[in-house]
């Protein structure tokens, strides 16, 4: 056998999932319709964004791709939400469409056990419920032992526009035809999903004097906890804010009927994503806004399109015209590309174990939008874990599941595999009950260690995370154990900041933790000889102690209940009383312990008392 | 298999009859070997047989035996309840018949604990039902009757439904930071939101305490001197009343109280057997003991005797009166007026003579008016009863006051919203839409033996 491990798809998902795999030494194929879409960017430039941006760091902290590359092409980086609270700050980038795909193509073909290849899978090779390899569409067989599915928004695609429905996948791509009907046949329940993408607009046709400009952060911000950063601030480029008008709602709702979802196809089986609608959508069911936000953003430094965020459309060209003309600045506006609503097939989530790899299929594993998400972070991380997990498979050792109190990453597939989904799932900071855990800010303290295990991140990298530990404590230790000098100076600043005047007694580690007092301003009145980087985590540790101290104890407790293991064997028709929709989610998830039964929609604490009570009596041994 | 359980399912002593319940497998089985009657295993069930129960040929009690079998009852096994004629000697004898025949006695909660795991009752319910069978006074069942309808429920998802709103906005907030379209929770919205919900807490706090008094009763003492008619006054109370005097073998209470009904509202007479006592007793009043009392008590009956002077250690239990609740008998007024209680500003004095009968009425008057009985009756009982969620809703008081000082110290929404959220969940847990492991334990250990 040629190869160990197939990647199908060259997606977010797919870079992640053949990179981790190849770099582990295991012989990897990724197969791709189309060599130039490798890594492409078919909707927004965004790279991160709010819980986004932490997810990409987790992925880097893991050992991934997606942070080092973003970081050495990116047009513009922000932190968003740096008012706020350190749990809710996240990176977001524009990303460069060009350099982008190319830096990650480079990364890939750099790897020695990595073939990529074009070619249209169609099937896959089943035995005894295994899947020993794929099938092409000119019936070429390739085998291999593990095969991880990161089709995107490929399988059966439709580009809906106005009245037509075209099979076809982003920018006119051939779409697999056949893969899902075969995934079907196989036993999987396939679901169809929607989501839609706006204008490209010709740069140099739009007047930004009528738009307010919204450039990158004045600061220096990586994804990468390795690398230095690669861009000059004052090189970054900038987006612009303009809104939708009167005349453009106007236009909407005259025309309303030809747009592919309200009526010019009576075919849509699609759920679009609630957090991402349409123009058609906003203007419609929030007929009362008078105006919307459109963010233009750069998609490259080397042509020459506009994307206009907040503008996703289905409606035919002549009206997407109209429509663009009636913005602020956009009057002249020659658009390059139309918008476009795509359906295509998922699988339903809910049929994976949280390894990735299909309840139904031994050996295969799905990751990215086939499971039902939206988004290029949340397919790289899904990549990642289905390669990580697969490698893990080949090697023979247990699967490496992250927790919700690990990672965001935990979040997310725990939310798939558990509560399914309903719509194109996206992350968000809100669906992170540990949020105060899984900052930005400490993906590495939190992740590397699992990285450096399954063997992604090198003995090097992890020394520099032991020796940014060490430094941790030895300024949590300095701080516990020096006192600031009052001096008259001293005294004259906090005078003069309206700060009250510490004692002499007050060590610096109570000084820090006064709301007003950060650890900027003592820097800037004592020699603090640590790094920003330490200083900064020892802050958070400090200011945010309570609160922390009261996560962790609500993260143990819901460690207990994952501690609590459910026998696989386990027939929920034998448990009487269980109402009789909690019984069929359960059947149908097949929770592995009592904490993850909890968070299944539709099972209440009462039929979770009694599946306890059930496992108890019959599993005396259990636990 | 489960054991069969049976034990005395109504208060021992009182009443004209006394039910006793059997429940599992074999009860029909058992109860039909000590039965002289129908033949109970071949009866339909939800029936009820008349007929004696037997020991050999000695007949025990004339009875009747209710039939009700799985998973139609409480349990959802098969459960018989035998009728006795009350009084305790025969009772115990039947039980004791049960116990020979291979029933095992009932643990305490163990019929609801095997409702709720048969799936017959929630969680919330079994609660409810613990207190419906705990009331003691009409005003308790109506309480117990509310929460198992659901009205706490409401309530408490009022407070949640309006939380939600602050917590998605908050949320919005975070995850789409540059949207402009909702508005921006800042420290001056947040402020008025939190009072209020602090505001509502706090009510439903008082409103419970309130129910508290209802299911729980005043817990009364009587502090006084030897002689000064503490005993006379307690009688008096009791045999105006036809109390409940309880002697429930087997309860945890280390001391023997005296229960009466005012309006429906208990009063429970902590220490009646140090009153009884205190006859035989040389001077001392003891007053640690009596501190200790008046600490423990809702309300105090303080009383005094009109044809003495103030002793010492009566004026430094005076001094302590202040801030509690407390009603100053002048006993003996048929006699002659040596007490002197001018230096003593004292509010709720009733002038009383037991042995001639005066004051009494007066005295009740003024129970009602302090704890505004009457009001309490005629509310809807919609509040909080048990301690479990009395103190849920006493730890969120205190995440409430938790956020308003994280709003004084300009702590970022986002943090705040972390305590926001939890609040939320912990309300859940009263009506449990929340699940925590520890409710089931927590919950068993409440139930009461044998119902």
């Amino acid at each position: 056998m040629k190869y160990e491990v197939i990647v199908v798809g060259g997606g977010h998902a797919g870079c992640e999932a053949a990179y981790s795999c190849a770099k582990k030494g295991h012989k990897t194929l990724l197969m791709t319709s189309n060599l130039k879409n490798i890594a492409d960017m078919p909707c927004n430039p965004h790279i991160g964004g709010s819980a986004k941006g932490i997810v990409v760091r987790e992925i880097d902290a893991l050992g991934g791709i997606m942070g080092k590359i973003a970081d050495k092409t990116h047009v513009q980086i922000k932190m968003l939400n740096s008012a706020k609270g350190p749990a809710v700050q996240s990176l977001r980038a524009q990303g460069d469409k060009i350099t982008y795909p190319k830096e990650m193509l480079k990364t890939l073909s750099e790897l020695e056990n990595l073939t990529i290849q074009e070619g249209m899978v169609e099937d896959l090779i089943i035995e005894n419920n295994t899947v020993k390899g794929i099938v092409l569409e000119d019936s070429t067989k390739i085998e291999s032992k593990m095969v991880i599915l990161t089709t995107g928004t490929y399988l059966k695609a439709d580009i809906l526009v106005s009245s037509t429905r075209t099979p076809e996948g982003p920018h006119g791509e051939r779409r697999s035809n056949y893969l899902s009907d075969n995934l079907k046949k196989y036993g999987f329940n396939i679901i169809r999903l929607k989501t839609g993408t706006p204008q490209r607009i010709d740069r140099s046709t739009i007047d930004f004097s009528k738009t307010k400009l919204e450039p990158g952060d004045n600061k220096y911000l990586t994804f990468s906890f390795d690398l230095e950063p690669q861009y000059k601030i004052e090189d970054q480029l900038p987006c612009y804010l303009t809104y939708t008008t009167e005349e453009t709602h106007k236009i909407i709702r005259e025309n309303i009927n030809k747009s592919s979802m309200y009526g010019a196809l009576d075919d849509i089986k699609g759920i679009g994503p609630r957090y991402c609608p349409s123009i058609e959508d906003k203007v419609t069911r929030f007929a009362d806004k008078e105006r919307h936000q459109l963010f233009l953003e750069p998609e490259s430094r080397y042509y020459d399109d506009i994307y206009v965020q907040g503008f996703s459309t289905s409606m035919p060209p002549e009206v997407q015209e109209l429509m663009v003309h009636s913005l602020p600045g956009l009057e002249k506006a020659k658009i390059l590309k139309y918008g476009y609503a795509i359906e295509y097939d998922a699988i339903y989530p809910t049929q994976l174990h949280a390894s990735l790899e299909t309840k139904i299929i031994n050996n295969l594993f799905t990751a990215g939008q086939i499971n039902g998400t939206s988004g290029y972070e949340e397919a790289a991380c899904q990549g990642l874990m289905a390669g990580i997990n697969a490698s893990l498979k080949l090697e023979g050792k247990d699967p490496l599941i992250l927790k919700r109190n690990d990672a965001y990453i935990g979040v997310l597939i725990d939310d798939l595999i558990t509560k399914g989904i309903r719509d194109p799932y996206r992350l968000l900071t809100s669906r992170a009950e540990f949020r105060l855990l899984l900052r930005s800010d400490n993906a590495d303290l939190r992740l590397r260690q699992y990285g450096y295990n399954v063997g992604l991140i090198s003995d090097e990298q992890l020394n520099k995370l032991n020796n940014k530990k060490d430094n941790i404590n030895k300024l949590q230790e300095y701080l516990k154990n020096n006192k600031l000098k009052i001096t008259d100076e001293i005294e004259e600043i906090f005078n003069k900041n309206n700060y009250s005047i510490p004692t002499s007694s007050l060590t610096l580690e109570q000084l820090i933790k006064r709301p007003e007092i950060t650890m900027e301003f003592l820097s800037s009145i004592i020699d603090i000889p640590f790094d920003d980087e330490i200083k900064e985590q020892v802050s958070i540790n400090l200011k945010y102690e309570g609160y922390i101290n009261k996560a962790i104890k609500e993260a143990d407790k819901m460690l207990k209940l994952e501690k609590k293991n459910i026998p696989q064997d386990i027939d929920y028709d034998k448990i009487k009383n269980i109402a009789s929709e909690a019984r069929q989610k359960l059947k149908e998830v097949r929770p592995t312990t009592i904490a993850q039964a909890i968070r299944i929609s539709g099972v209440n604490p009462s039929d979770i008392s009694i599946l306890s009570i059930y496992l108890r009596k019959e599993y005396p041994n259990n636990e | 298999m489960e054991d069969t359980i049976c034990a005395i399912a109504t208060a021992l002593g009182n009443g004209a009859i006394s039910i006793i319940r059997v429940s599992g497998h074999d009860s029909i089985s058992i109860v039909n070997t000590i039965f002289k009657g129908k033949d109970l295993t071949k009866v339909e069930s939800h029936t009820i047989n008349y007929g004696h129960i037997i020991d050999n040929d000695k007949v025990i009690d004339e009875v009747l035996v209710s039939i009700m079998k799985a998973p139609k009852s409480f349990t959802c096994e098969d459960v018989v309840e035998i009728n006795t004629h009350g009084g305790i000697a025969p009772t115990n004898e039947v039980l004791e018949l049960l116990l020979k025949n291979g029933c095992r006695l009932a643990e305490a909660g163990e019929f609801s604990k095997r409702a709720f795991l048969n799936g017959r009752i929630a969680l919330i319910e079994a609660d409810a039902i613990m207190d419906k069978i705990n009331a003691k006074t009409r005003i308790q069942n109506d309480l117990a009757t509310s929460t198992l309808s659901g009205k706490v429920s409401n309530l408490i998802n009022e407070l949640r439904d309006d939380m939600v709103e602050i917590i998605s906005n908050i949320n919005v907030n975070i995850d789409y930071p540059e949207y402009d379209d909702v508005e921006e929770i800042t420290n001056d919205i947040l402020i008025p939101k939190i009072t209020n919900l602090k505001n509502r807490i706090e009510n439903i706090l008082k409103e419970s305490k309130n129910g508290k008094i209802i299911k729980d009763g005043i817990k009364t003492c009587i502090i006084g001197r030897p002689n000064v008619g503490k005993s006379s006054l307690l009688n008096a109370l009791l045999e105006e009343e036809k109390a409940i005097v309880t002697d429930i073998a087997g309860t945890t209470r280390d001391i023997v109280e005296g229960q009466i009904q005012i309006n429906g509202i208990l009063l429970n007479i902590i220490d009646t057997a140090g009153i009884r006592k205190t006859n035989d007793l040389v001077e001392s009043i003891g007053v640690e003991k009596s501190l200790k009392m008046m600490e423990e008590a809702d309300l105090i009956l303080f009383m005094l005797n009109n044809n003495e002077e103030l002793t010492d250690d009566i004026k430094e239990l005076l001094d302590k009166l202040d801030n509690k609740n407390y009603i100053l008998i002048i006993n003996k007024i048929d006699l002659e007026n040596k007490i002197d209680l001018s230096n003593y500003n004292l509010s709720n004095v009733v002038n009383m003579s037991i042995k001639d009968n005066i004051g009494i009425d007066e005295l009740k008057q003024k129970i009602i008016d302090i704890f505004n009985i009457n009001a309490i009756e005629s509310k809807d009982p919609t509040y909080l009863s048990n301690a479990r969620s009395i103190s849920i809703l006493e730890s969120c008081l205190k995440s409430v006051k938790d956020i308003e000082e994280g709003l004084n110290n300009n702590q970022t929404i986002d943090m705040l919203e972390l305590d926001i959220k939890a609040i939320w969940e912990k309300l859940g847990t009263i009506n449990g839409t929340t699940y925590e492991e520890e409710l089931l334990d927590e919950m068993f250990k409440r139930f009461c033996l044998g119902k």
